[in-house]
């Protein structure tokens, strides 16, 4: 056994390397921000938002001292308003879309002042919204992850019955389960969650849908389903070695990380992960903080070619991480574990010291069951429909599907 | 550099720059720091028979991010031993002989009170007196005040009573709460007033506590109405200064005083005709250092612009406050954006559209041209898109020439004089439809 990493670091250490990566605003520091918001005509930043939040209002608001107002505006266009402040890509949307910085100042801090709002009535307990009264129709939606509950809460405030099937034993999807732990705790995402339950909402988890039911009972009892299972497996890199003991995906690795105190999660002495998406940098900026002494993103092409944010290239490089561009992986070496990872560079083969590998190559598209996407009943959403989005995007799919079955059923 | 040096009915101070009578002029040794860091002069705290104040005294107004951007009180006179005050008066007068003390008084409206008051405050060595006919909250309950100052006739009598036994000069400060300030003043100079001070405090409730539906500030769950100062006043002081400076009745010198909290302030009141000004909420806030730049902006800008002394410069506004009919109507401005500094805001469209005059034309965001742009033939110059635009330089207004001789409605409406051209004012759905 290779020793542990994470061993090496105090408990305290680990959880000041797994705090917030951005803290709450005072709310002091919350007022001088939103009135330092322009409240732009035609705004910007609403525009570039997927879920078209009226950030200007719900800033207005925050000055104006009306917290709970400012949480309804939020959240009545994006139900995962609370994760979306923490894991939201605002750099390339709404803040980014900020005119100030056409100024040449920064950009409002919009997501802290949406987490200032959103955590207002998330910590008081404050409903905002109430189911409407049962109109006698039901829909069936698979997948609890921002897709599918989204769309579950506005069909509850329309007075749909809405019941969810869930693989995994805990609702959220990748909110719970994937999001980097400086980021968003899953206690964040369950509150958040069960904020939409609360509606009424009945959950079913440990169901898989192909397996444990058919989808076509879906049809059967439902008036509509809606299908938001999200992505399935990490791909695999089809090079010798990839069964070797210390190599993992890095979903698994993250999933892991965020279900157990911290010290049970494995991490090696040096990390190599393969890939450079904003998947990758979650994994090795996070084996980083578990205590690997090196954490290496592995990428086959250049710098500039790197799909993950500039942002998230930028945490990386602060939280220490190293980069090794134009490195093919060829194959992992190693015995009985993980020695080494061969890559072929245009230097010819090289091996980079290593004692784990972590792959973030994107995920397969699943294929438990076959969905009928062409029937009547049936709508899809979120990364199971785009093939890999933000959070903000799989709440807007899941709310214009919740508008079109709301459509639909309405004629009918 | 600019020499800043004041003669004020007579009284001498290094700078223009005085505390108005208030919380920051109620001992010797506040006066006496104010002195040490620049102040030119102060007016004490007013004396009279010594009150009992409530503890909750102060109430203020935000703007934004901006703390104090409107402030009132409901504190009354000093509530020190008159004997104290006349001391300590005494006693900065002895130790800062170059700079201007003044005692602010108030007594029951009795002419014997009156005469031993300015005897007693004269013996301090005090430079002049300023007499308190502004106070609008709780004094006036009493027949002081404001209760005096809202009453020529009243005024006239203490002023005379007080010129019959005064050595030094007096200085009358007066009240806004009146529907004309000038026939105050007008009183004042009749009764033998050396000086007029203008503004006291406007009459004011400062909030109301919505869980408690207590106005503010709040005494056991009640109020009073209370005096209002502080920046959110300064146009009304400008404004009732120039009336005052303006009026061929009145010609003594004129202290100004409302929402002063910059040298451009304090410019400002000058050029309406301001000889001295006071300064008392920007020092409740900031302290006494503001002073530096008080005194600092104000020499600069003189140095810049030439100006030697404040001589050169005190009531070059004054003649230029006219009547509205004497405006020229024929002064064509237009708004004119400077595309490479829009940040697409579009505060101007949605102010002009909902706001003003429909004469800006905004575009999709995402044409890749300009965002808005200024309808030239419906802008009516009115400003208002320039003071919403938040980029400094942006919108600019830009006066169109024209070959017709200026007119004013004096003239126009007697029949001389030809307008020229006025913009077209329509909605911009009918613009939309001309094209």
């Amino acid at each position: 056994m290779p020793p542990e990493a994470a061993a090496t670091l105090s408990d305290d250490q680990l959880e000041r390397n797994f705090a917030d990566i951005a803290p709450p605003l005072t709310a002091d520091h919350a007022l001088l921000e939103a009135h330092k918001c322009l409240f732009c005509y035609d705004a910007p930043c609403t525009i570039a938002c997927p879920t078209h939040i009226d950030v200007p209002a719900f800033i207005k608001k925050i000055a104006t001292g009306n917290l709970r107002g400012s949480a309804r505006v939020i959240l009545d266009a994006n139900p995962f308003g609370h994760s979306c402040a923490r894991a939201c890509p605002v750099e390339v949307l709404c803040e980014g879309a900020c005119v100030l910085n056409a100024r040449d100042e920064q950009p409002i801090k919009i997501a802290l002042l949406q987490r200032h709002a959103t955590d207002y009535v998330l910590e008081r307990k404050i409903r905002l919204f109430q189911a409407g009264p049962s109109n006698g129709k039901q829909v069936a939606i698979v997948g609890a992850g921002p897709a599918g509950l989204s769309c579950a809460r506005d069909l509850r405030r329309w007075g749909y019955a809405v019941t969810v099937f869930e693989a995994k034993p805990q609702p959220g999807g990748l909110n719970t389960y994937g999001i980097a732990e400086y980021k968003m705790t899953p206690t964040v995402a369950l509150a958040e969650v069960q904020d939409i339950l609360d509606l009424g909402v009945e959950l079913r988890t440990g169901v898989t849908i192909g397996r444990d039911l058919p989808f076509e009972r879906l049809l059967a009892d439902y008036d509509a389903v809606f299908v938001g299972i999200g992505l399935g497996l990490t791909k695999s890199l089809g090079i010798p070695g990839e069964d070797l003991p210390g190599v993992v995906d890095a979903l698994t690795f993250i999933e892991h990380l965020k279900t157990h105190p911290y010290r049970a999660t494995r991490v090696g002495r040096r990390v190599a992960v393969i890939g450079a998406g904003n998947t990758a940098i979650d994994a090795v900026t996070q084996a980083k903080r578990l205590g690997a002494e090196r954490s290496t993103i592995v990428y086959r092409r250049s710098e500039a070619d790197m799909p993950c944010f500039l942002y998230e290239y930028e945490l990386a490089k602060v939280d220490g991480c190293q980069f090794r561009f134009d490195s093919k992986p060829t194959r992992i070496l190693g015995s009985s574990r993980v020695e080494g990872l061969e890559v072929e560079t245009p230097h010819g083969l090289e091996v980079i010291d290593c004692d784990m590998v972590i792959t973030a190559l994107g995920q397969t598209a699943r294929d438990e069951f076959r969905v009928p996407t062409d029937h009547p009943k049936v709508l899809v959403g979120g990364d199971y429909a785009s093939g890999g989005a933000e959070i903000v995007n799989a709440a807007a799919e899941g709310k214009q599907a919740a508008a079109t079955i709301h459509e639909r059923l309405s004629r009918s | 550099m600019a020499d800043l040096r004041t003669n004020f009915a007579g009284i001498q101070c290094p700078n223009p720059f005085w505390l108005a009578s208030g919380p920051p002029t109620n001992t010797y040794g506040q006066v006496a720091r104010a002195f040490d860091l620049g102040w030119g002069g102060a007016v004490w705290k007013t004396i009279g028979e010594p009150i009992i104040n409530v503890f909750s005294r102060y109430g203020s107004v935000d703007l934004g991010s901006t703390r104090m951007m409107g402030f009132n009180n409901i504190e009354l006179i000093s509530d020190r031993p008159i004997e104290d005050n006349l001391k300590e008066i005494a006693e900065v007068k002895r130790n800062y002989p170059g700079h201007a003390v003044i005692a602010s008084l108030m007594v029951e409206s009795k002419r014997a009170a009156w005469h031993e008051m300015v005897k007693r405050t004269q013996d301090t060595g005090a430079d002049g007196i300023e007499l308190n006919f502004g106070c609008p909250h709780g004094m006036s309950e009493r027949g002081m005040g404001s209760a005096v100052g809202q009453v020529p006739d009243y005024t006239c009598q203490i002023v005379e009573w007080v010129k019959e036994v005064a050595t030094i000069p007096v200085i009358v400060k007066l009240t806004p709460n009146v529907t004309d300030v000038t026939y105050i003043a007008r009183a004042a100079v009749k009764g033998g007033a050396d000086a007029l001070s203008l503004i006291n405090t406007i009459n004011s409730i400062v909030g109301v506590d919505l869980d408690t539906f207590s106005p503010l500030p709040s005494v056991a769950g009640k109020s009073s109405h209370g005096g209002y100062c502080g920046p959110a006043v300064k146009p009304i002081a400008l404004h009732l200064v120039s009336a005052v400076a303006g009026d061929p009745n009145v010609r003594i010198p004129i202290s100004g005083i409302g929402g002063v909290a910059t040298w451009k302030d304090g410019a400002e009141f000058i050029t309406l005709g301001a000889g001295t000004v006071q300064v008392c909420t920007a020092v409740m806030h900031y302290g006494f250092r503001i002073i530096e730049d008080l005194v600092d902006g104000l020499a600069t800008w003189m140095d810049e612009r030439g100006h030697r002394t404040l001589d050169e410069v005190r009531g070059r506004a004054v003649p230029k406050v006219v009547k509205w009919e004497d405006l020229d109507l024929n002064y064509h401005l237009v708004a004119a954006i400077d595309q490479d500094k829009c940040i697409r805001c579009e505060l101007c469209w949605t102010a002009c559209e909902d706001g003003a005059h429909q004469a800006i034309q905004r575009h999709p965001r995402g044409n890749g041209g300009p965002a808005v742009e200024i309808i030239e033939a419906a802008c009516v110059g009115c400003n208002l898109c320039a003071e919403v635009c938040p980029v400094q330089g942006c919108i600019t207004m830009q006066q169109i020439p024209n070959d017709f001789p200026a007119v004013n409605w004096k003239a126009y409406s007697a029949g001389t004089g030809k307008l020229a051209p006025r913009s077209e004012h329509f909605h911009t759905a009918t613009w939309a439809n001309k094209d």
